[in-house]
């Protein structure tokens, strides 16, 4: 089954971003080969912070498509990057998401990948 | 087989014989192989009505579970093939049929002539209660889970014994079926034995509820409903037997075998209630009292002793009370303010003041219950004001002792505690 771990951050949570007690970049390179090494990494992506995205939007079909600087206003969280799991199931990534450096300070998001 | 064999041998007999008894163990056993409730109940279901087409003419099979856990199996399957999605999830299960988990009607013949509940097919209702408690379920879905799908309660049953309106429950199953199917939540047995730690004080709190539906029956006319009280007593020995000699399990257990051994007692022919004080104590069960009392006495010993540890020593002492005068009340009283201490209920307090009735006097007791009759919890339970009424006929205030029992029969109950109700307040009457 496959499993996507969303790294959550939040805007409102000072730790998060470059401060000395949250996790760095060097402890997210290890356990990316953690993964590769167990055979359970399936894919993922970094991205880099919120305030760079921009936002496009259409009330509906019929509608032109708003575009707008940064995301969406009224959300503090944001995903900071995702990994794709392939595992037998929800406990085992569950146990990866416990070891993940995102969890610290943070929270993963495990959500099973929509089978088509 | 010959269906006019005899009473209970007819396919309609065994087969409601069968959907009583094992229907929930089915249920588990195909939760368990297809990883989707609502998959494993459709199949369940389609396997009953295939019995109820297939029996009367061919006969009863002579392992029943097996035939229906086979026959659910194959329909299951035929589902999950005509869907592609569910298909690939199923070879990631390897679920195969003729796969040692899904043995043959064949097989199932040899294992013996019984009704199927031999240790041939594997229990998996264990697995199903731990796995009702996994953590990505959320908290409040989790014993309207258990009480549905292994408890094998109604839905109305299980909002009943969790004292919710019925559409919630129904949401919360609704809700919950989505996640574990959705998430491919297992349900299982957890390996790691602080996690089974974590998850058992809910899964002994589903037993319980179980249980007492089934003791209390808020529905049908049989105030006992010996299906489900089995069943409890039946998983509460599978969950004692896994805690490795943890006190809850076996202190739950020993409740549940010492309060089921004065069923034959606890009613009359005509299904009216005997109250405790008239049971003729010659009937009851004494081989269930016997194990009770050595699981009792090994459980209350212990330091994780717990609620169902002390409960089960209330109950244990009126078991070895040879009658009701020769009870322990002090030690009784003593064991609810050890049962107080570990968190307030109204219910205990009840339970409480009128064991003090009993150990210091009617008055005593009286005075405390009168305390308590503004908790809501209280107000609304009929128990609570037959009590009000016995000690209020104790201390010869028969006038109000009239009101207390018409305010319990308002309050309803199975229709032998309403009679039982009628005929004190009836007699209360000509007293007063």
């Amino acid at each position: 089954m496959k499993y996507v771990l969303l790294l959550m951050g939040n805007l409102a949570d000072e730790r998060c971003g470059e401060t000395e007690e949250g996790p760095g970049v060097e402890e997210f390179i290890a356990f990316d080969a953690e993964l590769e090494k167990a055979g359970v990494l399936a894919g993922g992506f970094g991205l880099t912070d919120p305030e760079e995205a921009t936002s496009v939007t259409r009330a509906d079909r019929e509608a032109e498509a708003v575009v707008t600087a940064g995301p969406f206003a009224e959300s503090r969280e944001f995903v900071g990057g995702t990994i794709v799991l392939d595992v037998p199931g929800l406990d085992e990534a569950l146990a990866w998401a416990a070891k993940c450096p995102g969890a610290i300070g943070g929270r993963v998001e495990v959500r099973p990948m929509l089978e088509l | 087989m010959d269906p006019a064999a005899g009473h209970g041998t007819a396919p309609d007999d065994v087969l409601a014989r069968v959907h009583r008894e094992e229907h929930s163990r089915l249920l588990a056993t195909l939760v368990r192989r297809f990883g989707d409730l609502d998959l494993a109940e459709d199949a369940a279901s389609e396997a009953m009505e295939a019995a109820l087409r297939t029996w009367p003419e061919r006969g009863v099979p002579a392992t029943p579970l097996a035939w229906l856990t086979t026959a659910a199996t194959r329909s299951a399957l035929d589902r999950v093939r005509r869907d592609a999605i569910a298909a690939r999830r199923l070879a990631a299960l390897h679920v195969q049929e003729g796969s040692p988990a899904a043995p043959s009607a064949e097989a199932g013949a040899l294992a013996g002539p019984d009704l199927g509940d031999g240790e041939d097919l594997p229990d998996e209702r264990l697995a199903m209660l731990m796995g009702c408690c996994h953590p990505a379920i959320a908290p409040a879905d989790r014993i309207a889970l258990m009480l549905r799908f292994v408890g094998s309660l109604t839905t109305a049953e299980a909002a009943q014994a969790l004292l919710l309106p019925v559409p919630t429950l129904q949401a919360r199953i609704t809700r919950a079926k989505k996640r574990i199917a959705g998430a491919h939540i297992p349900l299982g047995v957890p390996a790691d034995p602080a996690e089974r730690e974590r998850r058992m004080p809910l899964v002994l709190r589903a037993i319980s509820l179980v249980f007492t539906e089934g003791y209390a029956a808020t529905s049908g006319d049989a105030p006992i409903r010996r299906e489900l009280t089995g069943e409890a007593i039946r998983l509460a020995r599978i969950v004692q037997r896994l805690s490795g000699g943890a006190a809850e399990p076996a202190g739950l257990l020993a409740l549940l075998l010492l309060t089921d051994a004065r069923s034959p007692a606890r009613t009359d022919e005509d299904g009216v209630p005997i109250p405790l004080e008239d049971q003729d104590r010659a009937r009851w069960d004494r081989e269930a009292i016997g194990e009770g009392l050595a699981l009792v006495e090994r459980a209350a010993a212990m330091p994780d002793a717990g609620r169902y540890s002390i409960q089960a020593s209330i109950a244990a002492l009126h078991a070895q009370a040879a009658r009701f005068e020769e009870t322990d009340w002090p030690q009784i009283v003593v064991l609810y303010d050890l049962l107080l201490a570990r968190g307030d209920d109204p219910v205990v307090r009840m339970n409480r003041a009128i064991a003090v009735g009993r150990a210091r006097g009617p008055a005593e007791g009286l005075a405390l219950l009168e305390q308590l009759a503004e908790e809501p919890e209280l107000r609304a339970h009929s128990p609570f004001h037959a009590a009000l009424a016995l000690f209020r006929e104790e201390t010869a205030q028969h006038g109000r002792a009239v009101e207390d029992w018409t305010r319990a029969l308002e309050l309803g109950g199975s229709e032998g505690e309403r009679r039982f109700l009628e005929r004190r307040r009836d007699a209360a009457r000509a007293r007063a």
